[in-house]
């Protein structure tokens, strides 16, 4: 028996994960389609609307859209659509995120020691903003290697916050091995597992809490690299605060990132309950299209191909990490639909010297009309029925300007009701 | 300022180094510049090939037998810098009969042991090679790390009283009454571990003797002092593959042409090479049709290079030398034996040796002739050790010992620690902290980065190529800001973050000739962690532009921060403001 959906959405990232909610909520049956873990392990879980314009820091986002170029995702869909995207997102994630107060940016210390700006960030990194004038203590720990919290203090102190910081390096209490991954330290403080310290065995969260103690002085707020609990990461960051009797938050780190890991669950529970049909682990490897119009696609299942048919379809397959644009040394392509990329015919143009110099690949994507609809090399759409979001769409180095999400949230957002709209029209 | 020195080398690759170190061991006062890290030239931008001398076994007999010869003592004395993965000449079927018989007639003739293999027996080794297969002549070819082989004889020299000055430019020779007298040296700003002297200051160096050992740029030197050396740069581009296809180095046996050769080296694989005269050294273009005839015709012989990843290329300049009036206009023609240049006889500068040509397996011998041909000058009547001396790190490694359960450390990463570090496993390894992997591709840890900071200083490319940390597959997506923090608090801030983004840039360099399939792909995902996870493009630390913070989102609650925010531990208080928030 055929499997049939209103709007089949190929992709479980944020873009495709947003397009399939928003598509639901127009009361179309929808049908999220993704292969690999999303790539929300590597992301920082922060979501930037836009930090970067021409090169220049931008502390109100909304007012820097109009100075993008108009082949920009954000000039596609418009600020509204930007800011829908955004309301669609607070509401996913109610209390765990902070920023919805205001358009203006925040400033986030980085795992790196320098400061981003961002629209969005979780509750769990909030009491950590840059931007507040408060005497602060960074603690590492000397087997988790990506971050260094001297180091980071001293790099903050160089990029001008206002407020002093400090940084220490202290060991994670207990006996744990020395490369061990993040996810063991986050398990043992959800569980609160009982650790060997020199007073005996001691709950691990107040064994932490003492092991910081002696280095607190006069700070008025501790940050951790962001480990603190998986799943309850609230009780946790209260335990340390109540020990410590100030505020504790969270630095946001690389993969596996469990601030990205905690927002794909909020999202996730989201479409569950919006009625979103999930079918993971299997690629999409084919299409069937009835002249302009894309009839089904097909995942490939230990060799064989299963069909999955829709009126609508989201392609929502990241751009060159997560292999939604791939490429060969010959060309750039799309690789489902081989929807046109534009790029340069000499791989040799495809990159600057320098290794943060404006990169053309990094803006390697499709293009689409205002409908978000894939375009042809010769501007034609490619099919009636087909939309691109998020990181597969050209034209933005979310890099760069720190937008990668906001691109995500307001193109999946555009698509998502489109392809809902259209889907209950016929 | 000015020193002195009985000797001064100019050069920091094998050659310079293997005579600082034989000097030494003679007890011979001697002092090396280079102007990069060691290994900063040819040396660095090699495959790595441990030369049985087949290679060289039809055209140039002599260096066969001289590749042979240091083969075996090389592998006496530098055992842990080498891996005998063994060799062979593979035959396809359009490859000339006559050919492979005169290659291994050549082999025969210099004392190189070489055995027949069917196409069959040759697949057997080699699972991956073409069906094509004719047959192979199998010899002790094998890898060797330049670098750590470098490294290893400069810390011998140095533990025997030479100076080793890296980052140490010469801009002059001084020259006095036809006779050099010394060199002056400028050391250079940027980081780097200089002890002894000051970036931007400039050193005099007064030597009774200097020897020129700068390879491909010889001609520069020698002009500096007046005599001509007539040095022919040739570059070869060298493609890094992700693993190793092949785990015996794979040549092609046919005369010669570019792209037949296939070395496996600790985790990858390298594809070489081009031969391409060049008129300067320092600067000559790194062509696009250089990386795809690398994969295009080695992929005839092994199929699956083609589909493989490439993780990047570099390119070497060969120093060739020919004697003048030789002629040659192929540079593939070109010997590639050695020469001493004495100057004393030839040009009538006394108190200059020039050492051109050879290759990286003969850097002993090399090394040997110059060093007696200095001592007798000197009246120095000491003898060569480094035939039967062994390297720091090599001696007693002739078992690899279990040292996993030693040093706390899972398989594969002591594994390839002990390999890497041989008998100074123990000294480097040992250590009071926990020892996390910082380097996953290459199983580098802590400690033994700790250990190579502790030679090289600020400079992590120098740390890099003392353990490979950054080489793997990511490039140093992963790692390199893991390896920069090594060095603080020694070095403050702002000398981490140069060190960082110069080993970043370097890393950049190479990959920008694999950018396609996944290599393209994980270089999206570093500029994503770099850029937009660390912003570490738009890091205000590192630009003139102060940031305006009162000007940003101070959290919903800013009140909470005038007061400092000191709190007693109760439930928060929920006071987020909803109006935010717009209906869908």
């Amino acid at each position: 028996m055929a499997i049939e959906d209103d709007v089949c959405v190929i992709g479980g990232g944020l873009a495709g994960m947003t397009a399939a909610l928003r598509a639901a909520r127009e009361g179309a049956r929808v049908r999220l389609l993704s292969h690999k873990k999303s790539t929300l392990r590597h992301a920082s879980g922060l979501i930037d609307i836009l930090g970067y314009a021409d090169g220049e820091l931008v502390a109100e986002p909304f007012d820097a859209l109009a100075s993008l170029p108009e082949s920009h995702p954000y000039r596609r869909v418009g600020s509204d659509a930007v800011r829908a995207g955004l309301s669609l997102f607070d509401d996913v994630t109610g209390d765990a995120y902070r920023g919805s107060h205001t358009d203006a940016n925040a400033l986030v210390a980085t795992h790196g020691g320098t400061v981003k700006p961002t629209a969005r960030y979780p509750t769990r990194v909030a009491p950590g903003l840059a931007s507040q004038s408060r005497r602060t203590l960074l603690v590492g720990f000397d087997s988790l290697t990506a971050f260094d919290a001297p180091l980071a203090a001293d790099h903050l102190a160089a990029a001008g916050v206002p407020g002093t910081t400090r940084g220490v390096t202290v060991a994670f209490p207990g006996d744990f091995r020395a490369d061990s991954r993040v996810t063991r330290f986050a398990r043992a403080l959800d569980d609160d597992e009982p650790v060997e310290t020199a007073s005996g065995p001691t709950p691990v969260r107040r064994a932490l809490a003492r092991a910081v103690e002696p280095h607190l002085g006069d700070v008025e707020r501790v940050g951790f690299p962001a480990i603190l609990g998986e799943e309850e990461s609230q009780e946790v960051r209260k335990a340390l605060e109540s020990s410590l009797g100030v505020d504790v938050f969270e630095v946001p780190m690389g993969p596996p990132s469990l601030l990205g890991l905690g927002l794909e669950a909020l999202f996730q529970e989201a479409l569950d309950s919006a009625g979103v049909r999930r079918t993971t682990g299997n690629p999409v490897v084919d299409f069937d299209a009835d002249g302009e119009r894309v009839r089904s696609v097909s995942t490939d299942r230990n060799g064989r191909q299963v069909p999955f048919h829709a009126d609508e379809f989201v392609l929502a397959t990241g751009g060159l990490v997560g292999k939604g644009i791939d490429s060969n040394r010959e060309r750039v392509v799309e690789p489902i639909f081989d929807c046109h990329v534009p790029h340069p015919d000499d791989r040799y143009e495809w990159f600057t010297d320098e290794a943060f110099g404006d990169h053309p690949f990094a803006r390697f994507g499709v293009n689409v009309d205002d409908d978000l609809r894939p375009l042809d090399a010769d501007g034609k759409v490619e099919y009636d029925n087909l939309r691109a979001v998020g990181g597969v769409l050209g034209g933005a180095d979310f890099a760069a300007e720190k937008s990668g999400s906001g691109i995500s949230l307001a193109t999946g957002h555009a698509a998502g009701r489109a392809a809902g709209a259209a889907a209950n029209q016929r | 300022m000015a020193t002195e020195t009985e000797v001064l080398v100019i050069g920091g690759g094998s050659t310079g180094c293997g005579i600082v170190r034989d000097l030494a061991l003679r007890g011979v006062d001697a002092t090396l510049v280079e102007r990069g890290n060691l290994t900063h030239g040819t040396t660095g931008r090699m495959h790595g090939l441990l030369h049985s001398g087949g290679r060289y076994a039809v055209s140039d007999q002599e260096s066969a037998a001289e590749c042979i010869a240091e083969n075996r003592i090389l592998r006496e004395v530098a055992g842990h810098t080498i891996e005998m993965t063994g060799g062979l000449f593979v035959q396809l079927a359009d490859d000339a009969d006559d050919y492979f018989e005169e290659k291994l007639a050549g082999c025969r003739a210099c004392g190189i042991p070489a055995e027949v293999l069917t196409g069959e027996e040759a697949r057997a080794m080699e699972p991956y090679l073409t069906r094509d297969v004719e047959r192979a002549i199998r010899v002790p070819d094998g890898a060797i790390d330049p670098f750590r082989l470098c490294v290893a004889n400069a810390a011998d020299a140095e533990e025997h009283g030479a100076r080793i000055e890296t980052h140490a430019e010469v801009t002059d020779v001084l020259v006095e009454d036809s006779r050099v007298t010394g060199v002056e040296v400028r050391h250079e700003s940027g980081p780097g571990k200089r002890s002894h002297y000051e970036p931007g200051t400039t050193e005099r160096i007064e030597a009774n003797h200097v020897v020129n050992a700068t390879g491909a740029w010889a001609g520069q030197l020698g002009a500096m002092a007046g005599v001509e050396v007539e040095v022919r740069p040739s570059k070869g581009v060298m493609t890094v593959m992700n693993t190793r296809q092949v785990d015996t180095v794979v040549n092609r046996c046919r005369p010669k042409g570019d792209a037949d050769i296939i070395v496996p080296h600790e985790t990858a694989c390298i594809l070489g090479t081009t031969d391409v005269e060049v008129e300067d050294p320092d600067d000559y273009p790194e062509e696009q049709w250089e990386v795809d005839a690398m994969i295009d015709t080695l992929s005839e012989l092994v199929p699956i290079l083609k589909e493989a990843r490439t993780l990047r290329s570099f390119w070497g300049v060969r120093p060739l030398y020919e004697p003048p009036d030789t002629g040659t206009t192929d540079p593939t023609d070109i010997t590639r034996q050695f020469f001493l240049l004495d100057h004393a006889e030839r040009d009538g500068l006394e108190g200059m040796t020039s050492i051109v040509g050879g290759k990286l397996t003969t850097y002993r011998l090399m090394a040997e002739q110059i060093t007696n041909h200095v001592c007798e000058k000197l009246g120095v009547e000491a003898t060569c050790h480094t035939a039967d001396e062994p390297l720091p790190g090599s001696d007693d490694f002739s078992v690899l010992r279990d040292y996993m359960e030693e040093f706390g450390l899972r398989s594969p990463v002591g594994r390839r620690s002990t390999e890497r570090l041989g008998s100074m496993a123990d000294e480097v390894l040992k250590t009071d902290g926990p020892n996390p992997v910082i380097c996953t591709c290459e199983a580098v840890t802590r400690a033994e980065l700790d250990h190579a900071i502790s030679d090289a200083g600020t400079d992590l490319n120098a740390t890099r190529i003392r353990t490979r940390a950054s080489m793997g597959n990511c490039q140093g997506g992963f790692c390199a800001h893991r390896m920069a923090a090594l060095l603080h608090p020694a070095y403050d801030e702002a000398t981490t973050r140069t060190a960082l983004d110069e080993l970043y840039e370097e890393r950049w360099k190479g990959q920008r000739h694999a950018l396609w399939g996944e290599q393209l792909s994980q270089a999206m995902l570093n500029h994503a962690l770099h850029a937009t996870t660390m912003n570490r493009d738009g890091d205000p630390a590192a630009t003139e532009d102060e940031i305006e913070y009162a000007r940003f989102d101070a959290g919903p609650t800013p009140e909470a921060a005038a007061d400092g925010g000191r709190r007693d531990g109760g439930a928060r208080e929920e006071t987020d403001d909803e109006e935010g928030r717009r209906g869908d």
